[in-house]
C-alpha cells in the first residue's frame, strides 16, 4: 500500500535545489502542451540524456509513478520487482541523477519520493485549478451556446 | 470572456470562478444534469470525459472516465452532497482505481455549483471549489505530474521507435 505521502517533506536543502516554477499537465489537462514537464526539467542536453536514459526503462517509469503518489522506502519498493535490493537501488539511483525523484534518508531507511518542485505553493496550486475551470468553462459556454441554437431552431 | 471574476485564498484553500451566460438558467442546469451535456465540457479535448454513473441527488455518484492520448483512462467519481435544482449543487470530487471504485487513498475536493438568474435573462454560475490541506493539492498536482510523466514516456517510447 502506499505510504502516506509527503508527511516528511523535502529538506529545506532539497526545496532550494529545485528550480523555479514547473506548468504540469494535468488529469484535468491544465497546461495543453504534452511534455511541458519533461521540457522543464530538461535544463541542458546531459540533463536531458539523463531523463531519456531513465525513463527508457520499464521499471524505473514504474518506480517513478509509485514515487509520484506517495513516498516509499526503497526496500517497500525493491519487494515490488522480481530483482535485487540492490537492482532496485541503482534504479532509484539513476532517476534520482536524472531529478525525477528525491531520496532522503530517515533513520536506516531510505525514502524515496517523486519530485513535485515548485507545485509546493498553494498560491500556485490555485492558479492551475483556476486553469482548469477556466478551460472547462470556455467549453461550457460553447456546448451551451449549441444546446440553445439547436432548441431555437 | 463569460468568465466575469475569479477569487482565490490560499488560506482558505479555496478557489472561486464565476461566469456569466446569455442563456436561460434551465439549459444552464441541463449542462450539469444531463450527462450527455456534462462530459461535452468537463475534460479537456485531450481527456475527453465518459459519464458512466449518474444520480444527481443527495448521496448519488457520478461515475467517470478520460481517455488520454495514450489510451490511459483515468477515472474519477462525484458523491453528490447537496442538489437544488436549477440552482444548486455541490459535490465531493475525487479518483477512483481501475475498476472504478474510489481511490481511499488520494485526496478529494469540494465543489459548490451556484446558478443565479440575472435581470437580463441570463445566468451566473459560480463555482466554489476547496481543497481539504495543502498536501491535498500537491497530491492531486502530483497526479497531473504522473500523466505528464506518462505522456512524456510515450513521447519517447515514440522517439525510440523512429530512431530504431
Amino acid at each position: 500500500m502506499e505510504d502516506s505521502a509527503f508527511s516528511a517533506g523535502p529538506s529545506e536543502g532539497d526545496r532550494a535545489k529545485r528550480d523555479g516554477p514547473t506548468q504540469t499537465r494535468t488529469r484535468f489537462g491544465i497546461a495543453e502542451q504534452p511534455g511541458l514537464i519533461y521540457n522543464h526539467m530538461v535544463v541542458d542536453s546531459d540533463q536531458a540524456d539523463r531523463v531519456f536514459r531513465a525513463l527508457a526503462d520499464a521499471t524505473r517509469r514504474d518506480i517513478v509513478r509509485r514515487a509520484m503518489r506517495g513516498e516509499h522506502s526503497v526496500s517497500a519498493l525493491a519487494g515490488q520487482y522480481p530483482m535485487s535490493f540492490a537492482a532496485v537501488q541503482k534504479h532509484v539511483a539513476v532517476l534520482e541523477r536524472a531529478h525525477l525523484v528525491i531520496k532522503q534518508r530517515r533513520g536506516r531507511e531510505q525514502l524515496v519520493h517523486g519530485n513535485i518542485d515548485a507545485i509546493r505553493d498553494a498560491q500556485h496550486l490555485l492558479d492551475e485549478f483556476e486553469e482548469v475551470w477556466r478551460s472547462r468553462i470556455d467549453r461550457f459556454g460553447e456546448v451551451l451556446a449549441e444546446v440553445n441554437e439547436g432548441a431555437t431552431t | 470572456m463569460t468568465v466575469t471574476s475569479v477569487r482565490k485564498d490560499p488560506r482558505a484553500l479555496t478557489m472561486t470562478i464565476t461566469a456569466e451566460f446569455d442563456s436561460p438558467i434551465g439549459p444552464v442546469w441541463q449542462m450539469w444534469e444531463n450527462p450527455r451535456l456534462l462530459e461535452k465540457w468537463w475534460g479537456p479535448p485531450t481527456y475527453p470525459a465518459t459519464v458512466v454513473d449518474h444520480d444527481l441527488t443527495p448521496g448519488g455518484r457520478v461515475t467517470y472516465f478520460m481517455t488520454g492520448p495514450e489510451g490511459d483512462q483515468p477515472r474519477g467519481w462525484w458523491r453528490v452532497i447537496a442538489v437544488e435544482a436549477p440552482h444548486r449543487l455541490e459535490f465531493e470530487d475525487g479518483f477512483a482505481d481501475e475498476a472504478g471504485n474510489p481511490d481511499l487513498e488520494m485526496p478529494t475536493m469540494t465543489t459548490r455549483v451556484t446558478l443565479t438568474e440575472q435581470i437580463d435573462g441570463g445566468t451566473r454560475m459560480a463555482i466554489e471549489a476547496t481543497f481539504p490541506s495543502v498536501e491535498a493539492m500537491e497530491r492531486l498536482a502530483a497526479m497531473g505530474m504522473e500523466e505528464g510523466i506518462r505522456l512524456a514516456v510515450g513521447q519517447i517510447d515514440d522517439l525510440l521507435r523512429a530512431a530504431a
